[in-house]
């Protein structure tokens, strides 16, 4: 019995060396909802990006497809998550996000920073940052570009800056698409 | 990430953890989700929380079972069938850490639709973080403290890596594995294992051809050893026999014989707490990778009682 258990805990000794290099950034890890609002159907983009992120590092939450702003907010209140992403194809993002947003900020999870993706046309992105979001991906984002985005995140976070839906302040990442 | 609120300052923390508590144990779901996320990066234990550890009266359930059997969607309709009933219910759902990336895709709330719209339900995902026994050991902790703060059963999905995954057993007192039909020999191959240590054995998509027949064959293969746990029929597709389920959850005890197991299970299970939590484990690591001694040594030098 005691050779087992000992065996055991060197088995983790020995996984946690051979994963040391992942212990450096394992601080930044967050935890990220991925959430599909409203009744679009097209989940390729978001569950690519989900894999994109959790291949950075990252823990990922998948909301699954057609979920109201209210479940949406209860996800990241509930996995107390540090990002949410959203994605829309259909058009209806200059509703869904905000909405969102506002929800956020009245269940007092203004701390969480929300970015978006999907189609939306440069000239409606204004009032998304407007209503608190922090980030717009078109296609053709590079998946790099997602992970130096949530790198960005964390690191302002960590030094104190505005990064959140409620936070304030004038910070957007300028996407590449 | 840790936020800035957590991890300011030790006597800030303290202060905020104790403010936490108790705004969670009067159903503060923000609170709480807060705190799971210190019970989850290991800044609070048992004794800061003053939480005293789970005594077995079978309200901490795990549910295992391989992947694609239906665990999820079992415990969907679990949630809702309780959830009518007026009980609280948590769910702790376990996925893999990918070893290489050390993220994870937590996907098991895709499957729960209770999970954001029943003011009944707490679903937590929790990211194995590459733990032994494919269980992180800060899902104790979190299953007492939903516990505590007033859910009347706390389900704790595993990741289902198969039959050697019984360290479920040291953090729930009660262990329900979940087979469905079409798997065929595999169920001969699984007569050890988890399967031994099941305190119900759930035969899920009974709406499928076959799920008779292998629930028969699990009763055959578990009466050779004696003393068989119930198996029962059930389909999270149509509902059909969920509220048996359930029945059979409150009404079972705990497996005799698997005792010994648990208690091994349990003792392994602290014992990695106890190392893991030591506050020189990181020195110890980088002394280890840089060979300045192999973990055998350094476990016969300090933990002299071995050689006693």
């Amino acid at each position: 019995m005691r050779l087992k258990a000992i065996n055991i805990v060197l088995d983790y000794g020995v996984a946690q060396l051979k994963g040391e290099h992942h212990l450096d950034n394992l601080g930044m890890a967050m935890r990220i909802v991925i959430a599909k609002p409203g009744l679009d159907g097209h989940d390729r983009g978001a569950k690519v990006v989900a894999r994109a992120l959790r291949d950075g590092g990252h823990e990922v939450i998948y909301t699954g497809l057609r979920r109201t702003p209210e479940q949406i907010v209860r996800t990241v209140l509930d996995e107390d998550a540090d990002l949410l992403g959203l994605s829309s194809l259909s058009g209806a993002h200059a509703f869904l996000f905000p909405r969102i947003c506002e929800l956020l900020i009245e269940e007092d999870c203004g701390d969480v920073t929300v970015f978006g993706g999907g189609i939306i046309p440069v000239d409606e992105r204004l009032p998304l940052f407007e209503a608190g979001m922090r980030a717009i991906f078109g296609p053709g984002t590079k998946m790099q570009e997602m992970t130096d985005f949530v790198s960005e995140v964390a690191n302002r976070a960590g030094s104190g800056e505005p990064v959140g839906v409620g936070e304030g302040g004038d910070w957007v990442w300028s996407s590449g698409a | 990430m840790v936020k800035a609120a957590i991890g300011s300052g030790q006597v800030g923390r303290e202060r905020l953890t104790e403010d936490l508590l108790g705004k969670a144990i009067t159903g503060d779901r923000r609170a709480l989700a807060k705190l799971l996320s210190a019970v989850e990066d290991g800044e609070v234990n048992h004794n800061s929380l003053g939480i005293e550890h789970h005594s077995d009266d079978g309200t901490i359930i795990g549910l295992t079972g391989a992947p694609g059997v239906g665990k999820s969607c079992l415990i969907e309709k679990l949630l809702s069938h309780w959830s009518s009933e007026g009980l609280k219910v948590a769910v702790i759902a376990v996925d893999p850490s990918s070893p290489l990336s050390s993220g994870a895709l937590l996907g098991d709330r895709v499957r729960m639709e209770s999970a954001d719209s029943d003011l009944n339900v707490f679903v937590r995902s929790f990211a194995t973080r590459n733990q032994p026994g494919g269980l992180p050991i800060t899902v104790g902790l979190a299953a007492n403290l939903m516990r505590k703060c007033g859910y009347d059963y706390v389900l704790i999905e595993t990741v289902g890596a198969g039959q050697a995954e019984i360290r479920i057993v040291s953090f729930a007192d009660r262990v329900v594995l979940v087979e469905s039909p079409a798997r065929g020999d595999q169920i001969q191959a699984e007569k050890a294992g988890v399967m031994e240590l099941a305190d119900l054995i759930v035969v899920n998509k009974s709406d499928l051809e076959g799920a008779e027949r292998a629930a028969n064959e699990i009763t055959t293969a578990l009466e050779i050893s004696g003393n068989p746990p119930p198996v029962l029929l059930a389909s999270a597709k149509t509902g059909d026999g969920i509220g048996e389920v359930a029945f059979q959850l409150q009404a079972i005890t705990v497996k005799c014989g698997a005792e010994v197991a648990r208690a091994r299970e349990r003792l392994l299970s602290a014992w990695d707490s106890a190392l893991l939590s030591r506050g020189d484990i990181s020195e110890v690591l980088n002394n280890l990778a840089r060979g300045d001694a192999t973990a055998q040594q350094w476990v016969e030098e300090n933990l002299r009682w071995l050689n006693e």
